[in-house]
């Protein structure tokens, strides 16, 4: 593990204060952003191959550029609606770094060209959603949101907008619905949330953890950016590991080591005297993995071929003392609960 | 109340009365809503380009106030907003977060997904229930993912995550909650560090000595 970019000094106390973020450098990516064109701006976040953190994996920059050019109201819209069981890593960040987001979605507004943003966030979280709040009238305060942003020509108005507790609205289209103040059910695609999304206008919905890379992508570059990880997955990645491991938590890795490497090296593999029967890889939608995987190297496409996906980054490990039925039906009722 | 089952809208599981006459948008002339709930609710309603985006914020609002959303609380949402309470009762209901029922006035979810089950939850809330699951204070729920596998098993005490809980820490929990002090405060998860070791290239020690880690 050599870079840190998204848990740098995470625990530093007071990092989710403007004071202390700026001292060590926060919203300078943003001036910097600001100095270039938008069209500038997105070409770093092509070149740095940088893919959705929320599940799908979609590359990020080209999800900007599908936006319509063009005066008109865009929104861009942060997924904090962290409910793959298994997730927990857009907590840590937003609770520890709520400075970073803000400033990730103010470089990828002004790159998208969208005047309104929201970060929707899931009810259960109260208190990233109260740290998020005062981070907003901090930054709000200083100029970092609202009317032409540090003297530019951009624009922002941000809402931290509370769910109330149902899985679906992690769901991008649901999400919306749940926005727009309805019952968060999904909508039929196409046509997609860069045409016709939030209040049916053209809208930008990204993941905490991809908004919160933003910032670092900017000041480092995007080829920079892309030499990190591997080919089809650049860059580093924050896995949530739990279940039947001695050391649960946030781990903060570069795309491509292996899975092993992340299991054992790093959360400290199984409980003693205790042999992992399964694993899922990237949370429980992710089909379960066995032993014999867990040198499969932790990216985007070596998860795939393995039969499995990276999904949201969520690890989860079960033990041999777990009956394999009892887990399944766990897992099939929670589906089901859910639709 | 305990555990309840999947919430579905009104007209699903039990038959919507058709005898009825169908509510229309209550009348702010003869709509009692108390000052703090209407501005609340207004000023929520400032906050998006389409109004009715406040729906979930207002009735959570009216929820905290009235402790659930009873139909009093709907038809005072409902006014502010103008929209039908037929269309807000849709939206309650699908939510996990408000109620459809009175509940106690403390919640506690307890999360019983996959992680938290792997680590003992089924047994937790086992026990969380028996000791208050009838105690009209409480409202004592298993939950899905929290997404807070790190400190599994954990609960959500009115608001606050707690954990990794033993057996041995429920009647403290539960005296905490109903005393209104700080819940557990070793085990919250506001002061837990990162468990990865890359991650802070500087000593904090004043924090982690606070951080109740082992």
């Amino acid at each position: 593990m050599t870079d840190v970019l998204l848990f740098k000094d995470i625990d530093e106390p007071g990092l989710n204060t403007l004071a202390v973020y700026e001292a060590r450098g926060g919203y300078t990516a943003l001036r910097k952003a600001l100095a270039m064109t938008p069209a500038a701006v997105l070409e770093q976040l092509e070149a740095s191959g940088l893919r959705g953190r929320g599940g799908a994996g979609f590359q990020m920059g080209k999800k900007v550029s599908f936006l319509p050019k063009g005066a008109m109201s865009k929104y861009l819209v942060c997924n904090a609606d962290e409910s793959e069981p298994g997730t927990f890593k857009d907590r840590e960040l937003m609770q520890k770094n709520p400075h970073m987001l803000i400033e990730g979605i103010a470089i990828a507004s002004y790159a998208a060209g969208a005047d309104r943003s929201f970060i929707y966030i899931r009810g259960e979280y109260v208190l990233p959603a109260d740290i998020l709040d005062a981070a907003l009238a901090e930054a709000s305060e200083a100029g970092y949101l609202g009317e032409d942003i540090l003297g530019s020509e951009h624009s922002l108005s941000l809402v931290v907008h509370r769910g109330a507790g149902a899985y679906i609205c992690g769901e991008e289209t649901g999400l919306l619905d749940s926005l727009e103040g309805k019952r968060g059910n999904p909508r039929l695609k196409p046509p997609f949330p860069a045409n016709q999304g939030l209040y049916q206008g053209p809208t930008l919905i990204n993941n905490v953890e991809t908004l919160s890379t933003v910032p670092a992508i900017t000041l480092m570059g995007g080829a920079e950016y892309a030499k990190l990880g591997v080919q089809s997955s650049t860059g580093t990645k924050l896995v949530s590991v739990s279940g039947h491991v001695q050391r649960p938590g946030n781990y903060e890795i570069e795309l491509g080591i292996s899975s092993r490497e992340i299991i054992f090296g790093l959360a400290g593999g199984p409980l003693p005297g205790r042999e992992i029967k399964c694993w899922f890889p990237g949370g429980s939608s992710a089909p379960v993995l066995t032993p014999a995987d867990l040198d499969v190297p932790y990216d985007f496409d070596s998860l795939a071929k393995a039969g499995s996906m990276l999904g949201s980054g969520a690890i989860i490990i079960v033990d041999d003392s777990t009956p394999i039925v009892e887990l399944a039906t766990k897992v099939a009722k929670f589906y089901r609960h859910e639709s | 109340m305990s555990t309840m089952p999947s919430q579905r809208a009104s007209g699903w599981d039990q038959a919507v009365d058709l005898e009825k006459e169908p509510a229309l948008i209550p009348d702010d002339a003869t709509t009692d809503v108390p000052a703090e709930l209407r501005k609340s609710i207004e000023d929520a309603m400032a906050r998006y380009p389409d109004s009715r985006s406040a729906a979930i914020p207002a009735l959570h609002a009216a929820q905290q106030l009235h402790g659930w959303c009873s139909p009093e609380a709907i038809e005072q949402v409902a006014c502010v907003m103008g929209v039908t309470p037929a269309y807000l009762d849709s939206v309650a209901s699908f939510y996990d977060m408000l109620e459809n029922h009175p509940v106690g006035r403390h919640s506690v979810y307890v999360c019983t997904n996959i992680s938290c089950s792997l680590r003992g939850a089924d047994a937790l809330l086992e026990s969380v229930l028996a000791q208050a699951g009838e105690d009209p204070d409480f409202n004592v729920r298993a939950f899905e993912c929290l997404g807070a596998c790190d400190i599994a098993p954990m609960a959500s005490v009115d608001g606050v995550y707690v954990g990794p809980l033993e057996l041995a820490d429920v009647p403290q929990l539960l005296d905490d909650a109903r005393a209104g002090r700080p819940v557990l405060p070793a085990k919250q998860l506001a002061t837990r560090l990162v468990a990865d070791p890359h991650a802070n290239s500087q000593e904090f020690p004043a924090h982690a000595e606070e951080s109740g880690r082992p």
